[in-house]
């Protein structure tokens, strides 16, 4: 026993939990005696002290911290002897792992995991408003349900589960043995758990959830009870996470690519993720200092946002959409990366225009940045700024159209296989389209007065958050099950998958655009006896979505578990990850790729984008003759034509 | 022979272009036809909903063609270009791009959004353009219930739980908060801003010459009582608007029932009908079995009430923070009733739920 608690794991990590619980405590009761405050022990006090103190504790119990604590301390680190890569049972992805196709599925299934619990509260916010009045729960639960329904989308299943997915083939992609830093990458996916825990046991919290939506806005978040902490405190370690996956991802990206694996030769998904890394890294410290400031307001009354004595309520909003507008972008751009990856391959046909899929990436993280208060118009903010954040927010559809445009072209005189993963990305050209679209009219700002806080701003989210991310994270997900489990799907499962969530998607959704403009406030548990009838359809149907998941998560259980064997390559992809085994081996390549084309080289015979030399050769070796004979490989599978 | 074929080929395709270009025209006017005959918005009660209702009109024309042209698309390639039997192993045209198309559709979109957005800066401009002869109102939110004040003739401000507007009329709003931020937003006027603590916010609307009653609606979450927070606006013709407005100055008005001139005529307001339309309405927020309503909001009056005498309901009402009931929070109830509502409403409200709940 005193073994299993000083080895990292499950039993050392809950030990220094109850450690870090008593650590709090201590350490409130001692401030609060030594300040003479009364009552000594404050229950809410030492939650609060906890809610912070606790994760590291956790973390420190699980392992993440074990290497750097050794060599911090100056004792010999344990030599990596890569015993902790690669999974070997179940077991194995409930343990710290540097490997970064286990942490890929970590990320996966945990994002998942989160997601079904955030549509379970949809569904509870549905079944409330399935008709006027209150049905069964409190305003209090109601407001609480959102709030948390999506934190967890938002924070714990559509940033990290691209994470997570990028984290399993950018590697592979770019030919890197691994992530740059793996252990960070380990830690970066265990602080996800924590937020996530953190947020859902907030409704056991004394007063109820954190209940003023995810955006939660000042003053009403610094007057809340204590639930609203939870909020503010799992943020701070889902940012922390994107964070450090951000800078592993950037680092992974410039530094480890395979010889001959120039910017212009990545797949298009690996520049997504450069784009989207960007993004995070100069973006999220915003969020985390919006929830620090609600924080230190609420528990320590620093009076930020508090106007009797001198703080500002619109800072709170301009740092707020500071981060969270290009958030939406960190939310959208690997799936741009993922329908790229899908399209090419299934259409049979090279990427249109591949450069300005590229550029119209970095331009619209640069735009990215110009367009938050357009979430102001109505707030009462400065009128001038509406004017030029009108136009940048109109501006910014242009590389979204570019992108949109291209994959069109793609599929122009293509050999389209329309399977799963090509049904999901059809479904997201067809759908995010309409989220764009709706995305300009809420830029213009005489309409934008009328429906912003309306449910045509709720549809809006949704047709960019599910027919935009969610519907790609599905064909992703399919697209690379076989690669990651070296099985294949079941095609007729995942098939009707695709078109229960597009039929109920749509009839869930669309109709929220009409009841928006026609005046239905957005975040209400009770309305207008006028909108009865088209909640009941939305209620329903979304019951049928939130449904059409199980069938998904049914099919990939059951086919990791028994489906046919996959085979390496079964889409006939060009690009580095399908080269390999599938699973891939331990340190993904058995020998060293030299990349010598373009990753989309479809169409032309025999062309190919890496190529392995006979194992055991160096690397230097390989690099001194890769420079001899790239100009020869390349003339000699041609350039690919522009017409 | 392979020049020919090159050439079918092209022509072939430019067939297929002209396709599906002829196909998207055709679903795009039955797009827009059907987008403009859907019946979107409530009633315009303001001349800024007419202006702003046709700039919506403008931005469906623009935008549903760009909508239904890749719906289009998407479809005529999956029925054109899917995979047969026996082509396998086939792959498709080795096109890498066409700087001229990706200059087009670069360029062409943004001259259209460049175009809305002038389109829309005027329409904004019109619209928050001062007007001759405004009126003043301001709006006071607190959670969870708006007061309306107006400029009275001695410098004192008369409060209304109601807005009353003259048909006609321009109207500066000005716009504040007691605690935290609010929405002021009446959907018929088509305008809103948010109420924010230490500021005023300022928004204008001119009245046509359209009467009738619209909802005011909080429109930003400020709590548990949000949704709740419904109040009436009330556009009347002029004549009857400086009526109300004198006999409110003179606080001998039942202001806040359905009908005023019924209640004022009668002399006793009836109190089974205040719990329902006084605004924000007690029905609401509480369960009151007498009056038919189920609200969850606050508590259940059947029982806070039982047995309870007069002193302490009418404190109940006036000043809520005095003794809250277990189990529900301060601040929840609106602390404004002693001021929006006329003393002997407040005693009709007090005798009829001592009645109620003996």
């Amino acid at each position: 026993m005193a073994a299993k608690l000083r080895a990292p794991g499950w039993y050392r990590a809950i030990a220094l939990v109850i450690v870090g619980v008593g650590f709090a405590a201590a350490l409130d009761v001692l401030i609060r005696a030594g300040y003479g405050y009364e009552p000594v022990v404050d229950g809410q006090a030492i939650m609060l002290v906890a809610l912070i103190a606790v994760p590291f504790f956790f973390l420190g119990g699980m392992g993440t911290f074990d290497y750097w604590f050794y060599y911090a301390s100056g004792r010999p680190t344990r030599p990596e002897d890569h015993s902790s890569h690669g999974a070997h049972s179940w077991k194995d992805y409930f343990r710290v792992n540097t490997d970064h196709k286990v942490i890929g599925i970590q990320y996966v299934v945990t994002s998942f995991f989160f997601m079904l619990v955030g549509g379970l509260l949809a569904m509870l916010v549905r079944a409330e408003l399935a008709a006027p009045g209150a049905q069964f729960v409190d305003p209090n639960t109601y407001n609480g349900l959102f709030s948390v329904h999506a934190s967890l989308m938002i924070f714990l299943f559509i940033i990290p589960v691209f994470a997570g997915l990028a984290n399993y083939v950018l590697p592979l992609m770019i030919g890197a043995p691994d992530m740059a830093f793996p252990r960070l990458n380990a830690l970066s996916f265990w602080m996800l758990p924590v937020a996530g825990t953190m947020m859902t046991l907030s409704f056991f919290a004394p007063g109820g959830s954190f209940a003023t939506g995810w955006t939660a806005y000042a003053p009403l978040s610094t007057e809340v009870p204590v639930g609203q902490m939870f909020f503010s405190i799992g943020v701070q370690f889902a940012g922390a996470s994107s964070i450090a996956t951000a800078l592993n991802f950037l680092v992974t990206i410039i530094t480890m690519r395979a010889p001959g694996m120039s910017f212009w030769r990545m797949p298009l998904l690996v520049w997504a993720n450069f784009a989207t890394s960007l993004l995070v890294v100069i973006a999220t410290p915003f969020i985390a200092a919006s929830q620090f400031f609600v924080l230190l307001d609420w528990a320590l009354g620093f009076n930020f946002f508090d106007v009797e004595n001198g703080g500002d309520v619109l800072m709170y909003q301009h740092v707020f959409w500071f981060y969270s507008h290009p958030a939406v972008y960190i939310m959208m751009l690997p799936g741009f990366g993922i329908i790229s990856e899908v399209l090419s391959v299934k259409s049979r046909k090279p990427i249109f225009g591949y450069r300005m899929m590229a550029f119209s990436l970095l331009a619209i993280v640069l735009l990215g940045f110009t367009v938050w208060a357009h979430h102001m118009f109505v707030s009462g903010m400065q009128p001038w700024i509406r004017v030029p954040m009108m136009i940048t927010t109109a501006i910014i559809a242009v590389p979204t159209g570019i992108k949109i445009f291209s994959w069109l072209a793609t599929m122009w005189r293509g050999v389209l296989r329309v399977d799963t993963p090509m049904l999901f990305a059809l479904g997201f050209l067809t759908m995010f389209v309409l989220g764009g679209i709706s995305g300009v009219v809420l830029a213009i700002i005489p309409i934008d007065i009328y429906v912003s806080d309306t449910y045509f701003v709720v549809a809006h989210i949704h047709y960019v958050l599910y027919g935009g991310s969610v519907l790609t994270i599905y064909a992703g997900v399919y697209y690379w099950f076989p690669k990651m489990t070296g099985r294949m799907f079941n095609e007729t499962l995942g098939k009707v998958h695709f078109w229960l969530t597009f039929v109920s998607f749509n009839a869930t959704f669309a109709p929220m655009h009409l009841i928006g403009v026609q005046g239905m406030p957005r975040r209400v548990a009770d309305y207008a006896e006028q909108f009865a009838t088209w909640n009941l359809v939305i209620s329903l149907s979304s019951f049928v979505l939130g449904l059409s998941t199980l069938v998904f998560v049914y099919n990939m259980v059951s086919s990791w578990r028994g489906g046919a064997r996959a085979g390496d390559n079964p889409w006939r992809a060009l690009t580095l990850e399908w080269q390999v085994s599938s699973p891939p081996p331990i340190f993904n390549f058995d020998s060293v790729p030299t990349v010598v084309g373009g990753p989309y080289e479809y169409g032309k015979a025999g062309a190919v984008h890496g190529v392995f030399r006979p194992a055991g050769r160096e690397a230097e070796a390989i690099q001194a003759d890769e420079a001899e004979k790239r100009p020869a490989a390349v003339t000699a599978h041609g350039s690919g034509t522009r017409e | 022979m392979d020049e020919q074929s090159a050439e079918n080929k092209g022509r072939r395709d430019r067939n297929r272009l002209m396709q599906v270009v002829g196909l998207g025209v055709i679903a795009s006017l039955v797009g827009i036809a059907w987008g403009l005959a859907i019946d979107w918005f409530p009633v315009q009660a303001s001349e800024e909903a007419s202006q702003i209702d046709r700039l919506w009109d403008v931005v469906l024309i623009v935008s549903i063609p760009v909508f239904v042209f890749v719906q289009v698309f998407v479809l005529y390639c999956v029925w054109k270009y899917r995979m047969r039997p026996g082509q396998e192993n086939q792959d498709g045209a080795p096109i890498h791009g066409n700087t001229r198309v990706e200059i087009i559709w670069t360029a062409i979109p943004t001259i259209v959004l460049l175009a809305l957005c002038i389109g829309a800066y005027v329409v904004l401009d019109d619209i928050e353009d001062a007007r001759a002869d405004t009126m003043d109102v301001r709006v006071v939110g607190e959670q969870f219930a708006w007061t309306f004040y107006y400029p009275g003739e001695d410098g004192e401000e008369i409060a209304s739980n109601e807005l009353y507007l003259p048909t006609n009329q321009s109207v500066a709003f000005a716009v504040q908060t007691k605690d935290v931020l609010h929405d002021f937003w009446v959907p018929a006027f088509r305008m809103k801003i948010d109420a924010v603590p230490g500021r005023t916010t300022n928004i204008r609307v001119t009245t046509t010459e359209r009467t009738g009653t619209y909802p005011v609606v909080c429109a930003e979450l400020c709590g548990l009582g949000h949704a709740v927070m419904r109040q009436n606006a009330r556009v009347v013709a002029p004549e009857e608007f400086d009526t109300w407005l004198a006999e409110r100055a003179r606080g001998d008005v039942a202001g806040g029932s359905e009908d005023p001139e019924a209640a004022g005529e009668a002399g006793a307001p009836d109190g089974k009908e205040l719990f329902t339309s006084t605004q924000p309405s007690c029905g609401g927020c509480h369960t009151l079995a007498d009056a038919g309503t189920t609200a969850n909001l606050g508590p259940d009056l059947d029982d806070s009430l039982q047995g309870r005498d007069e002193e302490y309901i009418r404190r109940a009402i006036v000043e809520p923070s005095a003794d809250v009931p277990a189990g529900f929070e301060d601040g929840i109830m609106p602390p404004n009733y002693d001021e929006t509502m006329q003393p002997e409403q407040v005693d009709a409200l007090v005798d009829y739920l001592v009645e109620v709940t003996k």
